[in-house]
């Protein structure tokens, strides 16, 4: 009989036993009908009738959200800003370099203070994988932990913000095919991306990649790896497109710039191998002529824009939810 | 000091022994039971029935901290914990601070284990100054120091001319060689397995490849310079083929796992439980089973500990920053007896893997029950089950992913150089 090993992860720590959202960290171990209920209460969120917004204004009035920023970011860290005001919580920004936190205080130091403080939310990004999932682990029930982006590992609330985008212009995720083109390796939003897609029924999700930066066994997430631009478009309804850091590169996982365009770079001709009325996604920020043309961009089938807003509403859902304000 | 062990199950993988009779030590060694016969006046008698009476376990790899990182833990703590585990002799790793690269480091770490009068300490001497891989040690001097066998520690000799030259020099003066096969450049910044939870949990991976092909340069200038040499520890199915290849071709060469690596595999991660973190890393369930395949057949002579024990901080933190290494000596062997319950291998087979071979390995003549050897034996009791307990542990670490199991085997008694050793 093999040893029975007690395993700290046999417990979720996303969901408490009763089934209520403890931490957001991940889309994995979430359910289709949670993930749909988030973007139906975001639903409420994006509507311009000022009523509504008063009064979801006082939803959250009392708490305090802490961003607790390892690693920059304006985009991401603004909306959750936004949210958790619109929400009527106080907000602090806490952009601290792990440099510096590294030579004394460790990560967790930094959170049993800021808890000392009376927070009750705290967004963490961090470029180590995990780090959300660490403090999650170490806080006390009544603190929130929302992953903003950890290391390579996930960035569910982006995941959340572009099914919620794909389901206003393209309706019913089960219909539809995907392809995910640019650095997988190194992409937390494409792991959240192909976890959300799969729990949501996607017909087909692709992703698109020099080998180079395609992580082993990708397949066994439930995609199909695709090293040809052209084949990996073919026919698809979204385009997600990835950011490439050219800083991660070394001049050995790609070339040159010049030459990622050439391969792997979204422009008109391509996109025309998609289906007739495909969208194009880009989490931001773009690099214009390196992963993505400006004219495809720009055009009408691009809902970059839309992304942000919806990004807010998604965020403000997720934050409700943690306060357990989206019962009534 | 004379001391009689009765009636318990001996099993001595030397001779090939496993029966139920008494066992005889006089002045620090075994007395053949022939000669021993009635007239035998122990000072002290032990019952062992229904227990098994085996050489104490000698442990090819642990660290103790000491010297250098005595805020983890030290010699003090450590042997002790090697006792409660069973493990009579330990072989140190020459990475300490400083490092064992001079003969006074080697006096040192022998003298005060000595002092300790805990389980034997076995320190290895670098194979190049300061573990740089770039001049070879005074390995004659090392030897005369009391060194049996030379390594690098984790850092891999790069340059290849060295290497070879290094083995050369150790084979000239009979020296066995420790490599640890793990490729700088395809180790990269990685911390797990490259596969299927790398890719999930999105974590910096460390490629098959980086064991394999280090290993495959390693095998290929030991069969050049036919220095005889131990591969310190394997993790993947590839490896063990290489291995088993190496040895068909009649290389003296001879390899050991980790009992963690045996019982663990890269799914018991699962959301970045850093108690997981060991270098090498936890390979697939095919690994691991390759792994056992390479135990039960041989082609693995010894099951090591890995020893590292840590303070609480180094896994406090995000996983591919948390510090790798699990604190193994306390349950070296109830994860080897598990392979017995698990039908991997009999239990006589079980106990060369961490008592004999690495006596063997180490060219020290511990190890066996015959007439005239060092009496350094382990009872334990195989049936009785034991709740591993970090809290209860005596080394300093409590980095165990196996806090809260039930293993089996439970030591009872530890004698070295023929006394009762008290901890």
């Amino acid at each position: 009989m093999p040893i029975e090993i007690k395993n700290s992860s046999s417990q979720p720590l996303q969901i408490d036993s009763a089934g209520r959202l403890l931490h957001f960290l991940a889309i994995e171990g979430l359910d289709r009908q949670r993930l749909l209920q988030l973007l139906d209460s975001a639903a409420q969120f994006i509507s311009s009738d000022t009523n509504v917004r008063k009064s979801q204004g006082s939803l959250l009035a009392g708490h305090t959200v802490v961003n607790l920023f390892f690693e920059d970011s304006t985009r991401t860290r603004t909306t959750f800003e936004i949210a958790g005001k619109r929400l009527g919580a106080s907000v602090i920004n806490l952009n601290t370099s792990r440099l510096s936190t590294r030579k004394g205080e460790t990560v967790l130091d930094t959170v049993r203070t800021l808890e000392a403080m009376d927070a009750d939310i705290f967004v963490v990004r961090d470029n180590s994988s995990g780090t959300a999932h660490l403090i999650a682990r170490h806080v006390p029930p009544h603190v929130h932990i929302i992953n903003a982006g950890d290391g390579r590992h996930a960035h569910p609330t982006q995941a959340m913000l572009d099914m919620f985008t794909i389901r206003a212009h393209k309706g019913d995720i089960s219909k539809l095919r995907f392809a995910i083109v640019g650095d997988i390796l190194h992409s937390r939003v494409a792991r959240s991306q192909i976890a959300a897609l799969q729990i949501l029924g996607a017909k087909e999700i692709r992703v698109v990649a020099p080998a180079t930066l395609l992580p082993t066994e990708i397949e066994k997430l439930g995609v199909t790896a695709l090293t040809d631009i052209d084949k990996g478009l073919e026919g698809v309804d979204v385009i997600m497109m990835l950011r490439l850091q050219l800083e991660r590169m070394e001049g050995q996982l790609i070339p040159s710039s010049q030459e990622y365009f050439r391969c792997y770079g979204l422009n008109q001709d391509r996109l025309n191998h998609a289906a007739p009325d495909a969208v194009v996604m880009h989490p931001g920020p773009m690099n214009r002529g390196l992963e993505i043309a400006s004219d495809v961009a720009d055009s009408d089938r691009s809902l970059v824009l839309s992304q942000v807003t919806n990004g807010i509403a998604v965020r403000m859902a997720i934050m409700a939810e943690l306060a357990g304000m989206n019962k009534e | 000091m004379k001391v009689k062990i009765k009636n318990g199950r001996v099993i001595d993988p030397a001779s090939g022994e496993d029966q139920i009779r008494d066992l005889f030590i006089a002045d620090g060694a075994i007395v053949d039971p022939h000669k021993a016969g009635h007239e035998f006046s122990a000072d002290s008698e032990i019952d062992a029935t229904d227990q098994i009476v085996c050489p104490g376990l000698i442990d090819l790899q642990a660290r103790l901290r000491e010297p250098g990182e005595e805020h983890k833990a030290s010699m003090q703590s450590e042997l002790a914990a090697a006792i409660k585990g069973g493990i009579t002799s330990v072989c140190v790793p020459p990475d300490t601070n400083p490092i064992i690269d001079t003969p006074a480091m080697v006096h040192m770490i022998r003298q005060r284990g000595r002092r300790l009068e805990k389980a034997r300490v076995y320190p290895m001497g670098a194979l190049t100054t300061g573990l740089r891989g770039e001049t070879l040690t005074d390995m004659a001097t090392l030897k005369e120091a009391g060194c049996t066998v030379l390594g690098n520690g984790d850092n891999i000799i790069e340059n290849t001319l060295v290497m070879r030259r290094a083995m050369q020099y150790a084979s000239t003066f009979n020296l066995s060689v420790f490599l640890t096969p793990l490729d700088h450049w395809l180790r990269g910044n990685g911390c797990v397995h490259e596969g299927e939870i790398s890719t999930r949990l999105g974590l910096p991976a460390i490629p098959e490849a980086a064991e394999v092909v280090a290993l495959a340069r390693d095998l290929a200038l030991i069969e050049t310079t036919g220095v005889r040499a131990h591969i310190t520890q394997i993790s993947c199915a590839r490896s063990v083929e290489k291995i088993r290849e190496a040895k068909a071709r009649g290389l003296n060469v001879t390899a050991a796992v980790s009992a963690h690596h045996l019982h663990l595999s890269e799914q018991d991660i699962g959301d970045f439980d850093t108690r997981y973190h060991v270098l090498p890393p936890l390979r697939s369930l095919s690994d691991r089973d390759a792994l056992r395949e390479g135990v039960s057949e041989g082609v693995i002579d010894a099951i090591c500990s890995d020893h590292q024990p840590h303070g609480l901080d180094a896994k406090l933190a995000p996983f591919s920053e948390s510090e790798p290494g699990i604190a193994g000596l306390e349950t070296l062997l109830s994860l080897t007896l598990q392979l017995v319950l698990d039908g991997v291998i009999s239990l006589p087979e079980a106990i060369s893997r961490v008592t004999f071979n690495p006596a063997c390995i180490l060219g020290i003549d511990v190890g066996r029950l015959s007439p005239g050897a060092p009496a350094d034996v382990c009872i334990f009791n195989p049936s009785l089950e034991q709740n591993i307990n970090v809290g209860d542990f005596y080394s300093q670490g409590r980095n165990s992913p196996f806090d809260g199991s039930n293993l089996a085997g439970q030591v009872t008694a530890v004698i070295v150089a023929g006394k009762v050793v008290t901890i």
